[in-house]
């Protein structure tokens, strides 16, 4: 059998490539939290509106007693629930997305806000955004004729000013509709 | 030896592919000319994901399929100098394969089946649409079984020497696409088939994806795997030179047919159904199938630079210039690399994760496939028509220049179309919308983009044409010569004498799959059959 020494010595560079590149993705999984949505939470999608968290009163943003920020969302044919948020700047926010019908994908552009949203399953990712900003939200799954327009609005505000309108929303724990 | 039934097979076949191509074509000008929204009378979500469906399904099923069949019979036959075995399965695999393509055309054209080529439970199409993808599918396996045998029969009656390295790549695409095409088949068979037909009221869309995404990577490498094979195997011959090393190339083969399996999960990433755990599993082996892409970069271009410095070209990058740049093979190749590196970039980005996020479903996505798909694969297509449709019908081919003319037209065009649809992408828009209706300032930066986007499609529908045209005049004009040229395989610098049995033959191989895909697949499915999943009912679209 016969292997070219160059040929050798390019494999041992394309697999040091490949194994740099796999080590990066790793340490940025493990340490750095960079992952994927893959919770494999399940729910029943014909119930949700049953359901204790994603019942039409309990969705949108979502602020605790330690501050922390939480978005419940449901995806249906064809808009996002609520249509529009507004969250905080340079905060760790847990979105949870549900899908009542078909496959749904929610997008924030220029963002990592993205994931599927599959029936029967609860997607959940953690994220910040750095820029404040009116963002859209878009459905970047083919869920049928109307797919286009289906889209929702994401306004992102300073730390400080988003911290500020909750105070005086009169105790409605943030919750916003 | 009189190959006349052989040829016939092969015209057939690739007559069915490309006539699946040119249509396809057309589509695919129509959706970015409907998307961008210039001609309002256009604008129709109902017509636009027909369209997109009825495109993806000729592309993606249809012209592959029927090309890979009719060059593997060909590659089969030359290279092993036998007859096809059973030429009665072969051509039912064909006519079976035919039945279930028309028999998805009638719900796809009349918008009974806009489910696109992914299919997308728990939004259900016709039971027609799936009942004729799965005949397609049955007609494939046929092929399979011809090539798989053929290989044993060459093997039996030559012992210990070492199978043609074109015959070797053919039956390693062969067991592939058996292994690949399961997923889908069960998806289909146990899921798809019995909701659209009323006998079970509910399906696991979870369950769906992840039987889809077994088929959904190494279906590529199928589709890729004849435009490796006429690198290693044409590419050389053409530009005058020897393949570089006949062992690398089928190690290349093995380990993409082994690699490419396992790591469907790379598409499920952003999918809530499916741990990070299997997801970082199916990430690493993805790199991993990166290895051979670029081993085969490597040798083929050795190969060609053998070439040109044995044609008198010098110094560092002098060979290049003085290589046959209007053989269409050599040519085709040169172009068919060059969308390799900047494909090969983009599909690295899908397999990073945390970049992937940025991405994942934007128009990026469509931007890499078609650059990898239409790019570096179909033009290797165009290079293999052009070499074999002159020796399939013994007429010269029609016009060596205005191939050439094509298949330049076909990389400008490609990148006209692919560089703005990369960058669509990074700006967010979503792949798989009709029309853009979001009121946001962003949306408003994607516009030129769009209309570049048409001038990139319509250059490509032109060589497309052109493309037809040149078989159909190679076909059926007045023939002015006797035309008697035989395939020729190029040789390799170091002849192969013998070869370890695992570079010779699949047995080990199929082990291999086997316990690979138990774990990286088994595990993954039955979870769903454990934790209690909730089926969804099918809805229309
Ligand atoms: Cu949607």
């Amino acid at each position: 059998m016969h292997i070219d020494p160059l040929e050798k010595q390019w494999a041992q560079i394309v697999l040091a490539i490949c194994g740099l590149f796999v080590t990066l993705i790793i340490i940025d999984a493990l340490f750095h939290n960079i992952t994927t949505p893959g919770n494999v939470e399940t729910i029943d999608s014909a119930s949700l509106h049953l359901s204790e968290e994603f019942a039409e009163d309990n969705l949108g943003v979502h602020r605790d007693e330690n501050g922390n920020v939480s978005v419940k969302m449901v995806a249906g044919r064809y808009s996002f629930f609520p249509k529009e948020i507004s969250v905080p700047a340079e905060t760790n926010i847990t979105f949870r997305w549900v899908s009542i019908d078909v496959l749904h994908g929610v997008h924030v552009p220029m963002t990592n806000m993205s994931t599927m949203i599959v029936p029967g399953f609860v997607a959940e990712l953690q994220t910040s955004f750095p820029k404040p900003g009116d963002y859209p939200m878009l459905c970047n799954e083919y869920c049928g004729l109307g797919h286009d327009h289906m889209w929702g609005r994401i306004d992102v505000v300073e730390k400080d000013q988003w911290h500020a309108s909750k105070q005086t929303t009169n105790g409605a724990a943030g919750n916003e509709r | 030896m009189n190959d006349s039934n052989e040829r016939k097979l092969a015209l057939s076949h690739m007559t069915v592919a490309f006539t699946a191509f040119i249509i396809a074509c057309f589509m695919g000008e129509y959706q970015v000319l409907e998307r961008s929204g210039l001609i309002e009378s256009l604008g129709s979500p109902t017509v636009y994901f027909a369209s997109v469906s009825t495109h993806g399904v000729l592309m993606a099923y249809v012209l592959t399929t029927f090309f890979i069949m009719g060059f593997g019979y060909y590659t089969a036959s030359t290279s092993l100098n036998m007859p096809v075995w059973n030429k009665e399965l072969a051509w039912g695999g064909f006519g079976v394969a035919l039945f279930g393509v028309v028999l998805a055309a009638i719900p796809l054209l009349s918008g009974l089946a806009s489910v696109l080529y992914t299919f997308y439970p728990p939004v259900q199409g016709h039971y027609l649409f799936y009942l004729g993808a799965t005949l397609l599918i049955v007609g494939s396996w046929a092929w399979c079984v011809v090539m798989i045998v053929m290989f044993y029969q060459w093997k039996e009656a030559n012992p210990g020497q070492p199978v043609p390295l074109a015959m070797f790549a053919t039956t390693a695409n062969a067991l592939l696409w058996l292994w690949t095409s399961a997923g889908v088949a069960m998806e289909v068979l146990f899921q798809l088939i019995p909701l659209s037909l009323g006998w079970s009221d509910t399906i696991d869309p979870g369950l769906a994806r992840t039987l889809f995404a077994w088929t959904l990577h190494p279906i590529v490498y199928f589709w890729l795997i004849p435009a490796y094979i006429a690198f290693y195997v044409f590419v050389p011959k053409q530009a005058g030179a020897f393949i570089f090393s006949d062992e690398a190339a089928r190690a290349a083969f093995i380990v993409l047919v082994v690699f490419s399996l396992p790591i469907g999960f790379h598409h499920l990433y952003m999918d809530p159904e499916q741990g990070k755990g299997w997801k970082m599993l199916h990430g690493i082996g993805t790199f991993i199938v990166t290895v051979p892409t670029f081993m085969t970069g490597f040798t083929v271009i050795a190969s060609l630079e053998i070439a040109g410095r044995l044609r008198g070209g010098k110094g560092l990058f002098g060979w290049i210039g003085s290589l046959p740049w209007t053989n269409t093979m050599v040519l085709a190749v040169i172009l068919s690399l060059l969308m390799l590196i900047f494909g090969g970039f983009g599909g690295i980005v899908n397999a990073s994760y945390a970049m992937n996020a940025m991405v994942h479903n934007t128009a990026w996505v469509p931007g890499h496939f078609h650059l990898i798909f239409a790019g570096t694969t179909v033009i290797m297509y165009f290079a293999i028509a052009y070499y074999l449709w002159p020796i399939l019908c013994k007429k010269p081919l029609f016009s060596n220049n205005l191939a050439l003319v094509q298949l330049w037209t076909w990389f400008i065009g490609m990148t006209i179309l692919t560089t703005p649809w990369h960058i669509l992408g990074l700006l967010g828009q979503p792949r798989r919308i009709s029309s853009v209706v979001y009121n946001n300032l962003l949306t408003l930066s994607w516009k030129p983009y769009e209309l570049a986007m048409i001038a990139g499609g319509l250059i490509m529908l032109g060589s497309a044409c052109l493309f037809v045209y040149l078989l159909y005049k190679t076909q059926f004009g007045p023939a002015t010569e006797e035309f008697n040229a035989q395939v020729e395989y190029a040789e390799p610098l170091h002849p192969v004498n013998s070869l370890p049995e695992y570079l010779n033959d699949f047995k080990l191989w199929n082990k291999v799959i086997a316990a690979y895909m138990a774990v990286s697949f088994g595990i993954p499915i039955l979870q769903f059959f454990f934790i209690g999943t909730f089926d969804s009912s099918a809805w229309g679209y």
